[in-house]
């Protein structure tokens, strides 16, 4: 097995895998301690599914607007259930992310004067979000990539996916790779790594995600004993296509789109988003620019009421660009109209898009402390994957981008100076760990057929993830999908691939990814089963359970990985030093708040 | 596994399927698959499918409900399924194209599915793309400005000013998506691979061309050798094919007259 010492492994090709390695990179040169970093994906980097993100990312940047603004927006949008310290230095760092983006030369929308712009996004209470047309997650990571291309200390292994930590004694000694064009395996002895593998929408059925979002990373940690944190919070996209669920970006809500249900009603002013404003003249914090939990779980009423219209097989509403006019819609939003005339045979300008709710996001992760670093020394983590305690019950859409800009520099800088303090590990350690894992490549590869089928297993997991885990969720739901998982697990034990080729093996791949989805989707239902209450995402039928309940409940869900038996959960406090608790709400009847 | 070929069987998709193929208005199409799984031969070979289709299915829908239903050992890459991350690329009929955006309802006959032309062959459907990412890196496609104004200061941040009509000069030339195509359409770059080619050309003009770089003279250097923009005969086929409408020839042919313009000279060296 070769080996290869660096002082920093990222793993994750996405925009926090980029900017930590960047970041890394810089505070290196800065502080005159030459380091070398590898970084790892299973994609080449400009695949990772930050391509995908369309609308934009948040920053206090107008005069008129303030930190405690942006404060109150992400903590309310989030139900109180975020760290409030991490938030508060999430506000005042993001703006400083957004213009370094800009000095490497992402393209961001301008004003004539030549100044950045922005635009409205649900759940913020003014115009703060930077945007690059609705390919602003493509341009950043294209950005980034290219950017990381200037520093030859970085050095990439592109296609390699990370199948295990090597972890001494409590601390982070390397990572075990596999090389996808050979099947090698390839040990990499380290003395910081940073996690940045994205999240876990894979796991539902029907999602706004790309293939590769499978929640690895997460299980990675997990299964090292690191605390997945809030897993329950699963956010519903509110506007995706029906049959394929690609991503229509809130932007289109941003610049003025409305929703109407089958009979042309803006059915928002019925769920406390209200009153409807004009057509045209989008108001933040009401109507169509309410927060993503409540116009998903709108839809959810509507469709129990029977007021949704169909496409296909699917129940759907409709988003209405018309109004804006051709110019708008094809200078703002072209790629939607391109999306949506591929897939949906529907031309904005001229038609609304037929849209329904569609898993996009995992609030929950692995839980690090405000500097990133999780209960493992050494092993950080950072973006979607992570639960630094910015997005709680629920994110507001744009500040995920801001997040993984923020939080990945921070998580490699973090890396940086740990590596500059820390000494080499045995290598003979990361060998024994290595042979562990060839050992299960071989018997997952051994060529005796499969007792179990790994496509039968993964749309069991799909299908449970859904029907159990939705917009809306019942006790004996949650509990019926967490025993398939528990079934699940035990079951895959015996799942063999039947590929047993060496080279560009995607089945194995597959079968590797589903083993993580099952262990995370368990925290996910076990959180989601425990918590009683509703909160943000996290909307129960139960009877006594269906309003927020801070006395019993105002408590991170924390889960603990127990090989083959049940995972654990406990609760972990809140840190709410500069908010207290208060009624979360929008339309007319949140204009008293403050948030 | 047999060189034979071989014809699987239609399998009926469930609607719990995590596929996109739904059960209404099915009919079954047949595809041709060219395989190629170097642990067991080093000789190429013609698989035959079929599968249920209707009107929404992709050629990429295709070759999942084949992984799934089919045959677990076709390997191929896909991820966003939407067109912007640029990993399905495969050629359709002998065109290249995105798997995920090209739907089988446009085509009547014989669909045959092989890898991108003019790379290496790793196996079934991947190709290597290492060449085309030395060429990416080649044109230095990051913004360079070695005396700013004002340098970046996260204390005291700000940024360029860049008007519409600035950014619109670029803009379309960063629409690239790397997925590849045009290297599979363009016969130079078939026939010498150290062409740089329509891609990693149109980012350097994407720089050149952004009112904040003063990178210019740098990559002229890269452009400007034979194996760069002078290698573009200039037959656009490139353009055709590019899934995102870039217009790789565009940029390679205003590239030429950049690096006619600033060294005549390296055009008499090359």
């Amino acid at each position: 097995m070769q080996q290869r010492d660096f002082d920093i492994v990222i793993v994750g090709g996405g925009g926090a895998g980029l900017r930590a390695a960047i970041a890394a990179a810089e505070h290196a040169k800065e502080h005159k301690t030459p380091q070398r970093i590898a970084l790892l994906s299973k994609v080449y980097p400009m695949r990772s599914h930050t391509v995908a993100a369309e609308g934009g990312a948040a920053a206090v940047t107008s005069p008129e607007d303030s930190h405690q603004a942006h404060f109150d927006d992400t903590v309310s949008g989030g139900d109180w259930l975020v760290e409030q310290g991490v938030v508060d230095y999430f506000v005042h760092h993001a703006y400083q992310e957004l213009v370094q983006m800009e000095r490497w030369g992402c393209p961001w929308s301008r004003k004539d004067d030549g100044e950045v712009q922005v635009r409205r996004f649900g759940g913020m209470k003014t115009a703060r979000t930077w945007f690059a047309a609705d390919k602003t997650g493509f341009h950043m990571l294209h950005t980034l990539f290219q950017t990381s291309l200037k520093y030859p200390e970085i050095e990439r292994f592109d296609e390699y996916f990370v199948l295990d930590l090597a972890v001494h004694e409590g601390a982070v000694i390397g990572v075990i790779a596999l090389e996808i064009a050979t099947g090698e395996l390839i040990l990499l002895r380290t003395k910081a790594v940073v996690l940045a593998t994205g999240g876990a929408g894979r796991l539902f059925r029907f999602n706004t995600n790309a293939g590769i979002v499978t929640g690895d990373g997460m299980a990675m940690a997990y299964r090292h004993g690191v605390a997945l944190r809030d897993m329950e919070f699963v956010q519903y996209h509110p506007t995706g296509l029906p049959g394929s669920g690609i991503l229509i970006t809130e932007a289109c809500r941003g610049e003025g789109g409305i929703l109407l249900n089958k009979d042309g009603y803006r059915y928002l002013q019925d769920y406390g988003l209200g009153p409807e404003t004009p057509l045209g003249k989008p108001e933040n914090k009401y109507m169509e620019l309410g927060p993503r939990d409540k116009l998903s779980q709108a839809f959810w009423q509507e469709q129990q009421a029977g007021r949704t219209g169909k496409y296909g097989d699917s129940d759907v509403v409709y988003l209405d660009l018309r109004h804006l006019g051709e110019k708008t819609i094809l200078e703002r939003l072209p790629f939607i109209c391109e999306l949506a005339k591929s897939y949906v045979n529907v031309d904005p300008v001229k038609e609304p898009i037929p849209i329904r709710p569609a898993v996009h996001y995992t609030m929950g992760g692995i839980e690090t402390n405000p500097q990133c670093e999780t209960t493992i020394a050494g092993l950080y983590a950072a973006g979607e994957c992570a639960s630094v305690g910015l997005h709680g019950a629920n994110r507001l859409g744009s500040n995920s981008l801001s997040e993984l800009l923020v939080f990945g520099r921070l998580a490699g800088e973090q890396a940086s100076q740990r590596a500059a303090q820390t000494e080499w590990a045995d290598e003979r350690l990361l060998e024994a760990q290595g042979d562990r894992q060839q050992a299960k490549l071989l018997r997952l590869c051994d060529g005796t057929g499969s007792a179990e089928n790994w496509v039968e297993l993964k749309h069991a997991m799909v299908q449970a993830m859904e029907s159990g885990c939705g917009i809306y969720r019942t006790e004996e739901g949650m509990r019926h999908s967490l025993d398939t998982m528990r079934e699940l697990r035990a079951r895959f034990n015996k799942v063999r691939v039947n590929d047993t080729s060496k080279i560009f093996n995607t089945e194995l791949l597959e079968c590797l990814e589903l083993e993580c989805g099952l262990d995370i989707a368990e925290a996910s239902c076990l959180g989601a089963l425990e918590r009683r209450e509703s909160r943000g995402a996290h909307q129960r039928l139960d009877e006594g359970m269906q309003k927020r309940d801070d006395v019993n409940y105002l408590k991170h869900s924390q889960v603990f990985y127990q090989g083959d038996a049940h995972a654990e959960l406990r609760w972990q406090d809140v840190d709410v030093r500069f908010s207290a608790p208060a009624e979360r709400a929008y339309g007319d009847a949140g204009k008293g708040s403050k948030a | 596994m047999s060189t034979d070929q071989i014809t699987a069987k239609r399998v009926s998709t469930d609607n719990t399927s995590a596929n996109n193929i739904s059960t209404n208005h099915t009919k079954t199409k047949h595809i041709s698959v060219k395989r190629y799984l170097p642990d067991s031969s080093t000789e190429t070979f013609w698989q035959e499918y079929d599968l249920p289709v209707d009107d929404s299915t992709s050629l990429l829908d295709a070759l999942n409900h084949i992984k799934e239903q089919l045959d677990s050992t076709l390997s191929y890459r896909w991820s966003c399924r939407m067109a912007i991350c640029g990993s399905c690329g495969v050629m359709v009929n002998g065109i290249p194209k995105l798997g995920c955006k090209t739907f089988l309802r446009d085509y009547e006959g014989d669909i045959r599915i092989e890898p991108l032309a003019h790379f290496p062959v790793q196996r079934d459907l991947v190709v290597d793309m290492a060449i085309f990412l030395e060429h990416l890196a080649a044109v230095k496609p990051y913004l360079i400005d070695d005396n700013p104004v004002k340098p970046y200061d996260p204390n005291a941040p700000e940024t360029y000013r860049q008007t519409p009509e600035q950014l619109e000069r670029y803009k379309q030339f960063a629409n690239c998506i790397n997925c590849g195509l045009c290297y599979s359409a363009c016969p130079q770059f078939g026939l010498n691979q150290e062409f740089l080619g329509p891609a990693a050309l149109t980012l350097a003009h994407r720089y050149n061309l952004d009112s904040r770089d003063s990178g210019k003279k740098e990559r002229m250097a890269e452009l400007n050798r034979h194996d760069g923009v002078w290698s573009c005969t200039f037959v656009g086929f490139c353009s055709k094919v590019c899934p995102k409408n870039v217009d790789p020839a565009a940029a390679v042919n205003q590239g030429k007259v950049e690096a006619a313009k600033h060294t005549l000279i390296a055009l008499f060296k090359g």
